[in-house]
């Protein structure tokens, strides 16, 4: 047993963080929000992280892939998740080999989601499931146009396992980038002069971050190894639960400043909001748990 | 990222447990537990036939995964816990390993994976608890001995220690952590008193311990006089780090318990309660996960974050599966104290653990300033 990213993964996730600061800035992500009908798919780099592997990722390599695993898949993902990068990522990535140009980044690809609910209908070029007749509804986050549509989609159980995972790893990135910025803030802003950092209150919230999300982690990293139902479940729940929590508490961290348009604390806690109410969502995941023990300890 | 057993791990594994389907069965009965003297005798038995069958030194083993897998096989065979060894075996015996002299390796480490010897722990003062430095129990130095006055408190197992792990200041001018000295004091030494004091479970699992004139040896000193705090984080990081591990896979097979009693008992109905079962098994699997990432760091030589970050939250998810098995045991099961039902002493006991070996707010601060960097607190 040896629980830790090999050379290669630890290379892939650099490789991943540096292209998408390259090209996913912060200039980039508020560009994106600030258009008057709502947020736009950026075309190019959707192509750009086409070649660059994001979506043929687990495809074999005779199939034009990468040919990597679910492992590598969760740390993609996780690295989405700290910048935020926007779109419908993982159904692109899961229609990849079955939907022409999804490998690729040439094609977008979107799906109706067991809640009903339908993320970037307006900007795919191919809806998986039943979207006729979609309502657009106003999203809570500025980044993620969301649609209803008329009847859920049970789905396909392999791809709402992976969907639930795959949530949480960006979830996991997202918990892990709030944590890092309430820290920033709370060592840089000073009050009764000294940082706020030195105040145990401020410590204590910071410290209960980072304790999420390395229980998170070790969670999603081991479902994304064992792909075992119970497992997933449990990352699931813990990965949503850090991003939620950690948002909210680095808002706090972040005091009136953290309440205002400007912060990006905000886009953070919205979007954790948005992807925790994909299937596989609490009450799901615990109940599957639940059923877990039984048939266990049968 | 790998989780599954290396073929020598695999080989130890099913080693372990051929060997553990043998022994158990021809095991002792417990002792209750409240007969102390019953309960040395019967965890000092245990630690000598793990001894006998090549496993006692397994807690010191270099390969921390191995120690993972004989924590996981025993505790899910239902063996005996180290009970009164936890001190010697888990972080006084480490802490000699680590600092002592080869004398002092070949004195105290023998005894203590034989199962002759139970140590325990004389670390905090009435007045010295979460602030440690503060300690004041003073080893004057006469000759070569030191002449110790002074009390200790919460000291478990010290009615039936052979060996304590002290802490004495030896040098009061210094600045508080300067002038500390970890010693090992014999306990049928002249001048200690032990007054056994009850816990709120109502046993007897700590005491006061009064030292008057105690003369001990500079011989059993560990590191140098005045060097004591460094030995002391030593100590303590093998208690935070390593101690609680076979605890987490005890708890999930608890859990699973209470599943099955929860659907006998009809309680399963509720979903409320069924949902909070199903949280804390997501919780228990992420802490076992934890720890194989933990491990596998620490096997690849870079001490992580892990101590503090899992007793956190390790501490409060336990307490939280008892409160659950109050409600599981429904209508009177959280108030009538049946001793013949462990989950209910066990829900007592449970509330030690956000205290015992450095409290919640303690680590929550260490994460803040050590792990996360931020500026020290007060
Ligand atoms: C079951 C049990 C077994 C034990 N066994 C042993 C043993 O064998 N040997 C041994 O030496 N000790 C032992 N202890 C003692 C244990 O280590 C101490 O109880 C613990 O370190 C806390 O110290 P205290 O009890 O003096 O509480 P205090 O330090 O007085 O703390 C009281 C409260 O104040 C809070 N607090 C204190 N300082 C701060 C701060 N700076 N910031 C924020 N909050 C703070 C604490 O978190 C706590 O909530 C045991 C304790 C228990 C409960």
């Amino acid at each position: 047993m040896r629980f830790q990213l090999t050379e290669d993964q630890r290379a892939l996730r650099a490789g991943v963080r540096g292209l998408l600061a390259a090209r996913f800035g912060r200039e980039r992500l508020r560009a994106t929000m600030d258009v008057a009908d709502g947020p736009e798919l950026d075309r190019g780099l959707w192509r750009e992280l086409g070649d660059a592997g994001f979506f043929s990722l687990r495809l074999p390599e005779e199939a034009g892939g990468v040919g990597l695993g679910l492992p590598e898949a969760v740390l993609a993902f996780e690295e989405a998740g700290r910048v935020l990068l926007p779109g419908p990522l993982i159904a692109t990535h899961l229609a990849a080999g079955e939907v022409p140009g999804a490998a690729t980044g040439e094609a977008v690809v979107t799906g109706v989601d067991g809640g009903g609910v339908v993320e970037w209908l307006e900007a795919a070029d191919v809806v998986r499931g039943d979207a006729a007749g979609a309502l657009r509804m106003r999203s809570v986050d500025p980044l993620t146009p969301l649609h209803r549509a008329g009847e859920p989609d049970a789905g396909d159980r392999a791809d709402v396992l992976l969907t639930s995972l795959l949530t949480a790893a960006e979830q996991l990135g997202t918990a892990a980038r709030v944590g890092e910025l309430a820290v920033q803030h709370a060592r840089t802003r000073e009050q009764f002069g000294r940082p706020i950092g030195a105040f145990q209150a401020v410590q204590h919230l910071c410290a209960g971050m980072l304790v999420r999300v390395e229980v998170a982690r070790a969670a999603v990293y081991a479902a994304a190894v064992t792909v075992d139902p119970a497992d997933i479940a449990a990352a699931r729940l813990l990965a949503d639960e850090a991003a939620v929590r950690g948002a909210r508490d680095c808002l706090q961290v972040h005091g009136g400043m953290g309440f205002t348009w400007e912060s990006d604390v905000q886009l953070y806690l919205k979007r954790a909001w948005v992807r925790a109410r994909r299937p596989g969502a609490v009450t799901e995941c615990e109940e599957l748990l639940a059923a877990a023990l039984l048939s266990e300890a049968l | 990222m790998d989780l599954a057993d290396t073929p020598q791990e695999a080989e130890f594994r099913t080693r372990l447990r051929e060997w553990l389907g043998r022994a158990l069965p021809s095991l002792p009965a417990k002792p209750s537990p409240d007969d102390w003297p019953g309960r040395r005798a019967y965890d000092l038995g245990w630690q000598r036939t793990l001894y006998d069958a090549g496993y006692g030194e397994v807690h010191w083993g270099a390969d921390p995964a191995v120690r993972m897998i004989f924590l996981e096989e025993t505790e899910k065979a239902g063996a005996p816990y180290v009970g009164a060894n936890f001190v010697g075996l888990l972080h006084a015996g480490p802490t000699v390993a680590a600092e002592g002299s080869d004398e002092q390796r070949a004195r105290w480490l023998p005894p203590v994976l034989r199962g002759e010897e139970v140590w325990c722990q004389g670390f905090s003062e009435p007045d010295a608890g979460s602030d440690l430095a503060a300690l004041r129990t003073r080893g004057r130095r006469d000759g070569d001995h030191y002449v110790v006055s002074g009390s200790k408190i919460w000291t478990s197992h010290a009615e039936v220690a052979d060996w304590c792990e002290l802490l004495v200041r030896t040098d009061p001018a210094a600045p508080k952590h300067r002038g500390i000295t970890w010693l090992a004091m014999p306990m049928d030494a002249p001048g200690i008193t032990v007054r056994p004091l009850r816990t709120l479970a109502g046993s007897n699992e700590f005491a006061e311990v009064f030292l008057d004139e105690v003369r001990v040896p500079v011989a059993n000193r560990v590191g140098e006089e005045n060097d004591g705090w460094r030995v002391t984080m030593v100590t303590l990081s093998f208690e935070r780090g390593t101690a609680f591990v076979g605890e987490v896979v005890a708890c999930r097979r608890v859990l699973g318990e209470l599943a099955l009693a929860a659907r006998e008992n009809g309680r399963w109905d509720d979903p409320v309660l069924r949902r909070r079962l199903g949280r804390l098994n997501a919780e228990f699997r992420a802490l076992w996960r934890l720890t194989q990432w933990n491990v596998s760091e620490a096997s690849e030589g870079v001490p992580g974050v892990g101590g503090s970050v899992f007793k956190l939250r390790y501490s409060h998810a336990r307490q939280e599966l008892y409160e659950a098995a109050a409600e599981v045991l429904g209508g009177e099961g959280g108030t009538a104290l049946d001793l013949e039902q462990p989950w209910l002493l066990d829900r007592l006991s449970s509330l030690s653990y956000t205290i015992a070996a450095g409290t919640s707010q303690i680590q929550h601060s260490i994460v803040a300033e050590r792990v996360l960097g931020l500026p020290k607190g007060r």
